[in-house]
């Protein structure tokens, strides 16, 4: 068995590990990161891309608001490559009580959102689809994040300071020596293969499952509470700046535009299990509802795919009466050494993506301090590989790009303008990729055909680049099939519907993907 | 009222991109893309790069200019996606980015062209056909020096109809002869005026200009709003609101842009002229087979002993009425028709006029000009008067409108 040896031990591949990761790499630390399956496909990966400006929270919790705005503001300039600056409205429409607007103004002040109030005509005109019968709106610094973007970019810039980061390694068993915790063995669910680690501080960043991975380090009272919401992508911007609800947080008070897409979400309800996947027809019908009221029109609108994130809501068992711990606090950074007396290991859950820098700055300074040192943290000044330019992203990038190449590239996936030397390099780079995994880097069979003309023929490449055998490529085919038919069987009405019954005729009826060899 | 905001967002243009399942249908039939890799294909320009536009972000495609405007995508399209209408609106938004050319300023303009060159049509003409002019033009405008152009009559079709009074029928039908008649062929309005008349129409011939078509294909939205606006005013004062009278046209791309185009493509849904104008035009080929299918259309035609091959221009298939120039022309004894299935002549208005589309639009034409050269036919019957130029451009045989066809066996 192989053994790897390292300061830090980063359990958890979504934003707050790889931030983690960046974060002590950047402090001159050694790193090694393990994800159970691939970066940012748990919670990370399964959310509606929102940037808070902090106006979502100004009313119902401060605290938190003002971590958005200083986070809204920092990542805006070290993460800028992976933001689109869409800007941010919230509206009060005839469903929200109208002297909420008045305590959002006064929230905002209070806790320094930049907010203005514009006339209602200048939000209809901006925005035409919104609902006519709003009566004031807001201007907020909201945006959107690509997260995958943020993500690769946080492991591609922890793995230039020398970190190693491990995908599709999941931790077996946490190591106990005495009151110390001294690393893990993770397992390669694909070959079977096992790694010893050891690392002088093990860091529990794995938000919903953190509960799990403290009990494997023999820690009990971590209980974090997986709070499952909806969201649904509609098949292109049907409004280009995020608008919200302008009254308390609730379900289906947000549509994001991202990429190509805008987002409607989401739902909230509490489940035992944090890979808890369900989509319930009646949340599928209140976001619809929920759309029609930022937008009419919502329901004739196409939808293209529907998903499940589980958010981690903490709740200490073990949270002592003196503790000065601001209570409305969204995350909570636990030394179990302090907490526990077990040495080695810091726990990190709660809280949300806009705040992930934060998290992984005050995760280390806990690292940093049980292991003796003093190294400033320089998250908020360093830009990730990608973003020192300082530009952000914008929607018609991609159009730009191929519109320079017009006739020299070959299309895989139109929806998502994705070549053919764009896979290539994927597949180049990460060998042992599933479909699944290079979607969430490309962006492959997110579009409206989810995947109906794409993915035979990535199949195919993948076959003749990868030396992939046909019967191994046919079971990478099914798998993806099974994947997009998830998100998509829910929300099957209207356009859609066309869409997947198009798709089925061709993946049953032309190729008989049943009855492949595999 | 909400409900009909929703219904106008939901089947506009850009909401239509919805009902795109990516069957490429669109980019088998587009004329275009199947003969240059200048233009990516109407999917790829229309349902597809839709979604990568922000309203008020830099336009990044410029290859959408290459579209021709032709309409042949929107009309196989099973799904109902606004394909060529979400091509113009990009188009639009891009001339704005970038800014119109000289030449696109001045060839859009046929009301304007028509006045300058009527009066000095030998000039003109004469200009017009020299080798050496026609080289500074292209230089100096980017018209290329072979594109087909129509010769000033020297005369105006409204002068003509200004000097004579239609018998009073007590059916009205309103005369809309577009910029072709007016400057390049009033005979062709003569024959249609007196094929109305010998079918009991009083026909009556408000004071026109452009519908505004040429602006619109160009991406000259503003221009081509008001200019539209401005005809719809005048039919519409000339409909006299009388319920029974019908507009009536012979240039059947500009009867789309009064049909249809003007309200989908520039967003004038809303006002009230145009869409009462809207509901009332006809192209006259449509109108007189209503007539016959309703048994009220003179067949006492003379026979024709010819062989004529026709043409139904795209546009004109935009109307969604099938082809009825065919069969009215199947009424006229001893004329035998041959039906041609190219879909495009190319010139797509004055596309095929620009320096760097010219060759495009003659390998879009090719397939047609083959066939019209093996069909035996003598002449040619098109509806639309820039295919006809280009038709004769590229085959070397006369064209006319089908009406020409029916008034000459009328033997009026």
């Amino acid at each position: 068995m192989v053994t790897l040896s390292t300061d830090v031990l980063v359990i958890g591949g979504g934003a707050t590990g790889a931030g983690v990761a960046w974060d002590a790499a950047l402090r001159g630390l050694d790193v090694v990161l393990v994800e159970r399956r691939d970066l940012a496909e748990g919670t990370s990966g399964r959310f509606h891309g929102l940037l808070h400006s902090g106006g979502r929270y100004a009313v119902k919790d401060p605290h938190a608001a003002r971590e958005c705005v200083a986070e809204n503001r920092i990542l805006r300039r070290v993460a800028a490559d992976c933001i689109e600056d869409t800007g941010g409205m919230f509206v009060a429409t005839p469903w929200d009580e109208a002297a909420f607007a008045d305590r959002f103004v006064q929230g905002c002040a209070d806790v320094g959102v930049d907010c203005e109030e514009i006339a209602v005509r200048e939000a209809l005109s901006d925005e035409p689809r919104l609902n006519p019968r709003i009566s004031r709106a807001f201007r907020v610094p909201d945006a959107s994040i690509d997260v995958w973007k943020t993500v690769w970019a946080l492991a591609r810039g922890a793995r230039q300071h020398g970190a190693r980061v491990l995908p599709y390694h999941e931790v077996v068993s946490v190591n106990r020596d005495g009151d110390a915790v001294t690393g893990a063995r993770v397992r390669d669910p694909r070959s079977g293969e096992e790694i010893e680690i050891e690392a002088r501080v093990t860091v529990n960043a794995t938000g919903a499952w953190a509960g799990r991975i403290a009990a494997l380090a023999g820690i009990e009272g971590v209980n974090v509470l997986p709070g499952r919401g909806i969201m649904i992508a509609m098949n292109h911007r049907l409004v280009n700046t995020v608008v919200n609800r302008c009254q308390m947080p609730t379900d289906g008070d947000v549509i994001v535009p991202i990429r190509t897409v805008s987002v409607i979400g989401t739902t909230d309800r509490l489940t035992d299990d944090p890979d808890d996947h369900t989509v319930l027809e009646e949340e599928v019908e209140q976001m619809l509802d929920d759309g029609e009221k930022l937008v009419p029109g919502f329901r004739r609108a196409r939808a293209l795919r529907v998903w499940t994130g589980v958010r981690p809501l903490f709740e200490d068992a073990k949270q002592a009466p003196s503790d000065t711990r601001d209570v409305t606090r969204a995350h909570a950074v636990l030394d179990h050494k302090a907490r526990d007396g077990v040495r080695g290991l810091v726990t990190i859950t709660g809280g949300k993506l806009t705040t992930f820098r934060l998290m992984a700055q005050e995760t280390v300074d806990a690292v940093c301090a049980q292991l003796g040192l003093q190294r400033a943290c320089r998250t908020s000044v360093e830009p990730l590989p990608g973003s020192e330019t300082g530009r952000h992203y914008h929607l018609g990038e991609r159009l730009a790009r191929k519109e320079a190449a017009l006739a020299g590239e070959q299309m895989v996936c139109e929806c998502e303008l994705v070549s053919r030397a764009k896979l290539e390099q994927a597949i180049d780079r990460f060998p042992a990729a599933s479909i699944d995994d290079i979607r969430r880097r490309l962006r492959l069979g997110m579009g409206p055909c989810q995947g109906g003309f794409c993915i035979y023929r990535t199949t195919g490449i993948m076959h003749a680049r990868d030396g992939l055998a046909a019967e191994q490529a046919n079971g990478v085919l099914l798998d993806f099939l099974q994947e997009r038919w998830k998100g998509s069987w829910p929300i099957l009405y209207g356009d859609q519907l066309r869409q997947a019954r198009l798709d089925d005729w061709i993946f049953q009826g032309v190729l008989d993907v049943e009855h492949l060899p595999r | 009222m909400t409900d009909l905001l929703e219904l106008a967002e939901h089947e506009s243009p850009r909401g239509s991109l919805d009902h795109c399942v990516k069957c490429t249908i669109c980019e088998t039939a587009c004329p275009v893309s199947n003969v240059t890799p200048l233009f990516p294909g109407p999917k790829y320009a229309g349902p597809q790069a839709e979604r990568y536009r922000v309203g008020g972000e830099p336009s990044v495609d410029a290859s959408v200019d290459y579209c021709s405007g032709c309409g042949i995508c929107t009309q196989v399209c099973p799904q109902g996606v606004k394909i060529a209408e979400l091509n113009a609106r990009a188009r639009d938004a891009l001339k704005r980015d970038r800014g119109v050319p000289v030449r696109d300023r001045i060839i859009t303009r046929p009301t304007a062209l028509g006045r300058l060159g009527t009066p000095a049509a030998g000039l003109a003409n004469f200009a017009l056909g020299l080798r050496p002019a026609r080289i500074a033009a292209e230089k100096l405008l980017g018209v290329h020096r072979d594109a087909p152009m129509p010769r000033f009559a020297g005369r105006r079709f409204s002068r003509w109809a200004r000097g004579r009074t239609s018998p009073a029928t007590g059916r009205r039908a309103v005369y809309f002869h577009g910029c072709g008649t007016e400057y390049y062929e009033p005979e062709t309005g003569e024959q249609v005026v007196a094929v109305l008349e010998h079918n009991g129409f009083e026909v009556v011939v408000p004071s026109q200009d452009c519908c505004g078509l040429p602006l619109q294909s160009s991406g000259l939205f503003d221009d081509a709003r008001r200019t539209v606006l401005r005809l719809a005013r005048a039919l519409d004062g000339a409909l006299g609101g009388d319920p029974d009278t019908v507009i009536v046209g012979n240039a059947t791309s500009c009867t789309l842009m009064l049909k249809r185009e003007a309200r989908e493509i520039l967003g004038l849904e809303d006002d009230p002229v145009l869409k009462r104008v809207s509901e009332r035009v006809y192209d006259i080929c449509e109108l007189l087979l209503e007539l016959h299918d309703r048994g009220e259309l003179r067949t006492d035609f003379q026979p024709v002993h010819e062989t004529v091959a026709y043409h139904a221009p795209c546009q004109q298939q935009g109307h969604f009425i099938g082809k009825p120039a065919l069969e009215l022309l199947a009424l006229v004894p001893g004329l035998e028709v041959r039906e041609l299935t190219a879909r495009c002549c190319g010139i797509a208005g004055t596309y095929g006029l620009k320096a760097e589309k010219y060759e495009i639009a003659m390998a879009v034409g090719r397939e047609l000009f083959g066939q019209i050269e093996g069909s035996g036919a003598g002449s040619v019957a098109c509806d639309s008067e820039t295919c006809r130029w280009q038709i004769t451009h590229g085959t070397g045989r006369p064209s006319a409108h089908p009406i020409e066809y029916l008034h000459r066996a009328y033997g009026l």
